[in-house]
């Protein structure tokens, strides 16, 4: 199942379950489920006292992951950048690595010189996904891995509802059937 | 600071493996939503079922505790809803975000700077929701086997069933 048009790409499945024991590794040495969206609670709130810790201070969300005077940065800020460095590795090591402002296929249906509005879309959307996942208490990551491999209700719950708004959105976005 | 390390190393296996099965990449996340390119479900659950397996044996040996988000409906269905829309415009959920970065996807910094953005919001509004949202239909901490009064195991194999009876017509349709 190897595509052979797709340089250093591994079967979804293996890669999938190697995540897997990558999980369970994690909790059994440290404790820690995977997940991502808390970090970037602690980022918006670690870049707002720079401009004004009195506020963030008195913010009941974000003094919740933010003390006065601590740095914030915990296990999951950290495996967040983790995530960016194993990306670039595996690009970088198998020849993927590609710049690329405005995916394929959007490119197919929008056209290719729509850099802004591709830009725009991704900054809308990543600020609704986030104030979404914040409200559900997780994301793709802490409800859907982590989650759901726990038999949590929640995860459960929260996996369904983060696949039928997406289906909606896409679906709006590109019609029906293949292209 | 040792935590940090090893939060830092399981980010680079992830980030790693997340990678190599293109789960990385705006095509293949919109392909899922599309029900045209299932790589993403393949990979998802892959890692689903072998961390289920683990978690529980590892639970029923006394080494691990679980650590359970708690459930509200009004938070988990309306959230979800609200990330899925978000989800299906820019491509990418939080951790791929970053990994996307990482192999030069430029869209995806935008779209980070947006869940920054989003997070901020959050956080003025958090107050109003937790009166209200985020009080609607709270069952606390819950398992499904503890909802449905079964053993864990039962369970275990459904999903395992389910999964490989789902991988197995994804494969036979080309998904």
């Amino acid at each position: 199942m190897k595509q052979t048009d797709d340089p250093g790409s591994w079967n979804p499945y293996l890669a999938g379950a190697l995540t897997g024991l990558v999980a369970v590794a994690s909790v059994f040495f440290t404790g820690q489920f995977l997940g991502a969206s808390t970090s970037f609670v602690r980022s918006a709130g670690m870049l707002e006292r720079l401009v004004n810790s009195e506020r963030v201070a008195q913010n009941s969300y974000l003094s919740k992951y933010l003390q006065p005077g601590v740095s914030g940065i915990d296990w999951q800020w950290m495996f967040v950048i983790g995530i960016l460095l194993g990306a670039l590795i595996a690009a970088a090591t198998s020849g993927s690595f590609r710049l690329q402002a405005v995916p394929d296929m959007w490119q197919r249906r929008f056209g290719s010189k729509t850099a802004f509005s591709r830009a725009l879309t991704a900054f809308i959307g990543g600020a609704i996904l986030l104030f979404g996942a914040r409200l559900a208490g997780g994301c793709p990551s802490g409800h859907g891995l982590s989650g759901v491999m726990q038999l949590a209700v929640s995860g459960l719950v929260a996996l369904v509802c983060f696949f039928a708004g997406g289906m909606l959105v896409a679906r709006l976005l590109y019609g029906k059937g293949d292209e | 600071m040792n935590l940090l390390i090893w939060g830092l190393a399981t980010g680079i296996a992830f980030g790693f493996l997340l990678q190599k099965g293109r789960v990385l990449r705006y095509d293949k996340q919109l392909g899922a939503l599309r029900l045209i390119d299932m790589t993403i479900v393949k990979f998802m659950f892959s890692t689903v079922l072998v961390g289920m397996v683990g978690i529980y044996l590892l639970h029923d040996m006394g080494l691990i505790s679980l650590k359970l988000k708690a459930t509200i409906l009004g938070g988990n269905i309306i959230g979800g809803l609200i990330f899925g829309v978000g989800w299906g415009l820019v491509g990418y959920c939080p951790g791929t975000s970053m990994g996307a970065i990482g192999e030069g996807r430029v869209d995806a910094f935008w779209g980070i700077l947006g869940m920054l953005f989003g997070a901020a919001v959050y956080a003025e509004v958090y107050p109003q929701l937790k009166t209200s949202v985020l009080t609607w239909g709270n069952f606390g901490k819950i398992t499904l086997p503890q909802l449905l009064g079964v053993n864990h195991w039962l369970l275990v194999a459904a999903m395992i069933v389910l999964a490989l009876g789902m991988f197995f017509w994804f494969e036979k349709k080309g998904l």
